[in-house]
């Protein structure tokens, strides 16, 4: 049956620690931060850290940052870009999947809740055990197959209004925000590929110099690889590129009928 | 715990190349169940009375029963096919699932045949006693 608890190994111990803002400190904010220890043999806590803001960097990355240099350097997640664009840091912010260091504090009223994102294994802290939703993505072939072979001379030409088509989808930066949000990946996720991956295949799907769309469809009719997608929209709704997963999803369910029944 | 690689778990057993005629279905029958419950409720709500000899003199009358056996097999119909989904979608212990997607499958078709035989059986009755 679907899960209505955490494991018993995954339960949140209610001693987390509390750490004090400094003394003098005028704009107090509190961060909830989610902490998990693999190596120490204890369930879970949610640490609270009280940061001077009139001393931290605007966003929730800024804010972990000062956490880990200056309060405990034990805290771990991942980050790089701190510009949205490699994805590193999909997290769990105020209850929403999002990117910490596009997520302003101000954005958050109350204390700032971060945890790790949704039923992801956790390896530790902040950092989520992303290797089958890698390994989806590589799945669907997210590469060109074309049996054309390549003009001699230049690269494969495509009309703008092609590329327009794939200009968006591309834009996706494999953070995992819209696939740990989504009820039918967290109930399936071993056998729904989820809204990135679907997003990712779409893209090839509808890339004018593919030539293996045909075979990308078959490889996608099976009721839990694509059907399993209910259109709750959870993708759409916390994709921090606003992107649209769910709108390709039904895209790829109306080429199917279409080749099936139309 | 399985060395498998992560994407051969992921490849699995494939592709099992269908879903869609289960898709198109729940959206032909959802279409199709528009009119017909809206006929439905209508006509229930604007019958002269509601006693039991109203309603079998309606239900056996003219075109009526031929409508009630497309209501039944489509309402039914469209129910196993949701039911089914959400059955896969939340029970995962093998026997179990086999058993409540039998046990949905059943009960779906023995709702069908008394609705329809229910049906008949006035249509058959009625007028010509």
């Amino acid at each position: 049956m679907a899960e209505f608890r955490l494991p018993e190994n995954s339960r949140i111990r209610k001693d987390g620690k509390a750490h004090k803002a400094p003394e003098g400190a005028k704009n107090v904010r509190t961060f909830k931060v989610y902490r998990y220890d693999p190596d120490g043999g204890e369930n879970p806590r949610v640490d609270s850290f009280e940061l001077d803001m009139d001393d931290c960097g605007p966003m929730v990355l800024d804010a972990l940052l000062k956490i880990k240099n200056e309060v405990d350097p034990s805290l771990t997640f991942r980050r790089s870009c701190r510009e949205g664009i490699c994805g590193s840091c999909a997290m769990n912010i105020d209850g929403a999947n999002t990117l910490a260091c596009t997520k302003s504090c101000d954005e958050v009223k109350g204390d700032v809740k971060v945890y790790p994102l949704p039923h992801m294994p956790v390896v530790k802290d902040l950092v989520p055990d992303l290797t089958q939703f890698y390994a989806q993505y590589a799945s669907v072939k997210p590469w060109l197959q074309s049996r054309t072979p390549a003009p001699p001379d230049r690269e494969r030409l495509q009309s703008p209004e092609d590329q327009e088509k794939i200009d968006r989808p591309s834009a996706c930066i494999l953070c995992a925000c819209c696939s740990t949000s989504c009820p039918s990946y967290w109930w399936n996720g071993d056998r729904y590929l989820g809204p990135a991956a679907l997003l990712a295949a779409y893209r090839w799907i509808i890339d004018s110099r593919d030539d293996a769309t045909g075979e990308r469809l078959d490889a996608l009719e099976d009721p839990f690889r694509l059907y399993r997608c209910h259109t709750i929209m959870n993708c759409t709704e916390a994709c921090p590129k606003d992107l649209n997963p769910a709108k390709a999803i039904v895209e790829i369910k109306k080429m199917m009928a279409e080749r099936e029944h139309l | 715990m399985s060395l498998r690689s992560p994407l051969g778990r992921v490849l699995g057993r494939g592709s099992a190349k269908s879903g869609v005629s289960h898709w198109w279905a729940q959206r032909v029958t959802a279409v199709a169940l528009v009119p017909l419950t809206v006929w439905f409720a209508f006509s229930v709500v604007h019958l002269p009375t509601s006693d039991h000899e109203a309603v079998r003199a309606w239900v056996g009358s003219g075109i009526h029963p031929v409508l009630l056996l497309l209501l039944i097999g489509t309402l039914t119909w469209h129910s196993a096919l949701g039911v089914q989904v959400v059955l896969e979608d939340y029970v995962h212990a093998k026997g179990l699932k086999v058993a409540s997607l039998l046990a949905s499958t059943f009960a779906h078709l023995l709702l069908a045949a008394a609705g329809a035989y229910a049906v008949l059986r006035i249509a058959f009755t009625t007028g010509s006693a």
